[in-house]
């Protein structure tokens, strides 16, 4: 135990000793924490808008002045020439298009349908498909107010409401800053504690510890606690910053929280040390666990729901530590999940942990 | 310089894990997140309340099924089941069905139909019960049967990506992040490197400048990630279909331009960091959240707030995002982008001077 001890104030010395790292393993986070959780966003706040009023008469400009006065659009331009519309879009300074065609008027009157053409730029497919929607609403709600006015009766039949639980207000912060959370301990965990023994096998120095009675186990719980510590240390803050500072709901039990940081950082922890008995340069692991690290982010569900990934991909995220993680830690801050609820994925994740773990002692050989 | 240059390579060719990383990886992500990322719906679970099944819930329920959003999860008996089924995250939403639904219908009434979202994740929750609605809204139109009245019919176009596939939208963006991250990385852990083992006193001493150094250093990795970004832009056009509309050669042309402004970002935090370590962690853990974050990589930049709008625009993958997706996707000419070009060539510029200024410091 004293062995162990020793190591670990050696690690410590080591992290506090270099002025550089400092600032980056405990005011980064913070810091990203603070500016990024702004960031994420899908809310469309203000579509904007071309019209190509062709038609230029009383109803097209009763239908476009639903548009004009509507807080969610931004008029950007105006024109009877749509190839000018176009070249807006191209430009990208326009998301969207209102053409309406010569006839518009009179197609109304004779009881014709009357088109009126919606233009997207649908690069990103989502947001084209949200904003069409918007507009193809209010155009019903304008064709309801015409049938209203007509035959005053007509209803819809089924009527629908809807709630939002857990986040009423939809407020997306709330929902990612868990996740960023994640992410902060994630790579403290997986990097500084896994790549400090590559970095011991590059320079030399670990030929002087395998001289060393030091035994492989004490060597390594003195490698990892300290990393341990310090990851915990950060999401703590974390935490308090969500908290206090973003006012985020944490409805279940911190202490669950923590119960689940502390397994989830021996599997990080393990798989950092896995990659660095592999290795043999700092170069080679940190790219390797660059991209174990960014295939396991994207893929988390952390930015996009993991329910639309096709069925293979979210096998792969079985051994997807950050995956059982921002479930997790999700599930317990923002819906009050209990101990029962989440008792499953923290099974799977300790076994995990265990078998990484065993993995990685097992591949480290005190004699090179 | 030749020889330095050569060196570099053979550092660099000599040793044949990190080769297989630097040119595996990229493609083996490109290909995962082609396939697997997309923030559109599909398969949402929703659990059901039905207290008395009948042929018009049927109905409903069929259609909201079809429509491949959703997948039911589970009929649950009452209200009180919801909140335990969204605690333990068995379904997405719940759709409620008012008693004796069918017989109002009859009736004249007006039957209701409860959607109740697990918003804790937002984004799918709005998804979903914008669907749903638009699926309901469609059966209730159908019941209406047609009125004779003049309508407005809305004609939706969706230009540029029609299929409204996400891996327009992603190609661009995971091109731009492997190569501002790769390529910074590479170069900043290079010097790094150098420095940790002592090897950086040999190059120091020698005739070589600063300038050389540092362009020693650059050369080979230009070739490299260039060869990276050819074999990414291949994948996305054979395996994805993300046409590249407009011209090749410009494309190459502004690729190499990203790729030397980040190898000099690299640079850059190499003369200041003093271990491969601090290298990493700078050049990885400060750069990557913010490229991925404020590029419009996944979340438009224009829904942002005004100051993060204002720091985006001094993110380099920002600029370069949108000049790929102008060439590839649009088609655009260097007329619509020569702003955003020259941005990222003052860019490197910026970057390339202050490090051979940092650089001279040490020589001192």
């Amino acid at each position: 135990m004293r062995t162990i001890f020793y190591i670990m104030q050696k690690e410590f010395i080591q992290v506090f000793r270099n002025r550089m790292m400092l600032p980056i393993i405990f005011l980064m986070p913070v810091i990203q924490l603070l500016i990024l959780s702004f960031a994420v966003t899908y809310e469309i706040k203000q579509i904007r808008l071309y019209i190509t009023d062709i038609d230029n008469s009383v109803a097209s400009r009763s239908l476009l002045q639903h548009f004009r006065s509507s807080p969610f659009y931004q008029i950007e331009g105006e024109s009877k020439n749509a190839a000018e519309g176009m070249e807006n879009i191209r430009k990208g300074t326009v998301h969207q298009m209102i053409c309406i065609l010569p006839g518009f008027e009179k197609n109304l009157a004779k009881g014709v349908p009357a088109k009126v053409q919606i233009i997207n730029d649908a690069i990103n497919g989502s947001a084209a498909a949200l904003m069409n929607a918007y507009t193809v609403s209010i155009i019903g709600n304008y064709n309801q107010g015409i049938i209203a006015e007509a035959v005053p009766e007509a209803q819809p039949v089924v009527k629908i409401n809807w709630l939002y639980w857990f986040n009423p207000e939809l407020d997306y912060k709330t929902y990612m800053i868990p996740g960023i959370l994640v992410l902060l301990v994630t790579i403290i965990g997986m990097f500084l504690a896994g790549m400090n023994v590559v970095r011991e096998k590059e320079i030399g120095t670990i030929e002087q510890i395998n001289v060393t009675p030091i035994k492989k186990y004490q060597f390594i719980a003195g490698k990892l606690i300290p990393f341990w510590i310090i990851a915990l240390f950060d999401l703590a803050a974390g935490l308090l910053m969500a908290r206090f500072f973003f006012s985020i709901p944490i409805l279940g039990n911190i202490f669950l929280i923590f119960l689940v940081a502390s397994v989830y950082l021996i599997v990080v922890m393990g798989i950092g040390l896995f990659i660095s008995t592999v290795t043999n340069t700092q170069q080679q692991s940190m790219f390797l666990a660059w991209f174990f690290l960014v295939v396991f982010i994207l893929m988390s569900g952390l930015f996009t729901p993991v329910e639309s990934m096709p069925q293979w991909a979210r096998n792969i995220n079985v051994i997807n530590p950050i995956a059982y993680f921002i479930r997790m830690i999700r599930m317990i801050m923002l819906k009050g999940s209990g101990f029962q609820d989440i008792v499953k994925h923290l099974i799977y994740l300790a076994l995990y942990g265990i078998t990484i773990l065993s993995l990685a002692v097992w591949r480290y050989r005190k004699t090179t | 310089m030749k020889r330095f240059i050569i060196k570099e390579f053979l550092h660099i060719f000599r040793d044949v894990r990190s080769m297989v990383i630097l040119f595996g990886m990229p493609l083996v992500q490109v290909l995962l997140f082609g396939f697997a990322i997309t923030n559109e719906i599909r398969d949402a679970k929703v659990s059901i309340v039905d207290p008395t099944p009948d042929v018009v819930t049927h109905a409903i329920r069929n259609k909201l099924f079809a429509s491949g959003f959703f997948i039911e999860s589970e009929i649950l008996n009452s209200q009180e089941e919801i909140s335990e089924n969204f605690r333990k995250g068995e379904s997405k939403m719940v759709v409620i069905f008012e008693n004796d639904f069918s017989g109002k219908m009859e009736r004249g009434e007006h039957p209701t139909i409860q959607l109740i979202a697990d918003a804790s994740d937002p984004n799918t929750a709005s998804m979903l019960v914008n669907y749903s609605n638009g699926i309901i809204s469609e059966f209730n139109r159908g019941q209406q049967a047609s009125s004779g009245f003049p309508l407005i019919i809305a004609e939706p176009r969706m230009i540029y990506n029609p299929a409204l596939k996400g891996v327009y939208m992603f190609v661009p963006g995971i091109i731009t992040i492997l190569l501002m991250l790769v390529s910074a990385m590479m170069t900043s852990i290079s010097i790094a490197r150098e420095k940790e083992l002592g090897t950086m006193e040999v190059l120091l001493v020698s005739p070589l400048k600063p300038f050389n150094i540092i362009a020693g250093k650059v050369i080979p990795y230009v070739l490299l990630s260039f060869i990276n970004a050819i074999s990414i832009l291949l994948l996305s056009y054979y395996v994805f279909g993300v046409p590249v509309k407009g011209s090749i050669i410009l494309l190459l042309a502004e690729s190499i331009l990203f790729i030397i402004l980040a190898l000099s970002l690299g640079i850059f935090i190499s003369t200041i960091a003093n271990n491969q370590q601090t290298a990493m962690m700078l050049s990885m853990f400060a750069m990557m959240l913010p490229t991925i974050l404020l590029s419009g990589f996944i979340f438009p930049i224009e829904n942002m707030p005004e100051v993060l709008q204002w720091l985006s625009l001094a993110m380099p993958p920002r600029w370069f995002i949108q000049i790929i997706k102008s060439i590839m996707l649009k088609g655009s000419g260097i007329n619509y982008f020569w702003k955003e070009t020259l941005i990222l060539a003052f860019m490197a510029m910026v970057f390339i001077v202050a490090s051979i200024r940092k650089f001279k410091i040490r020589l001192a």
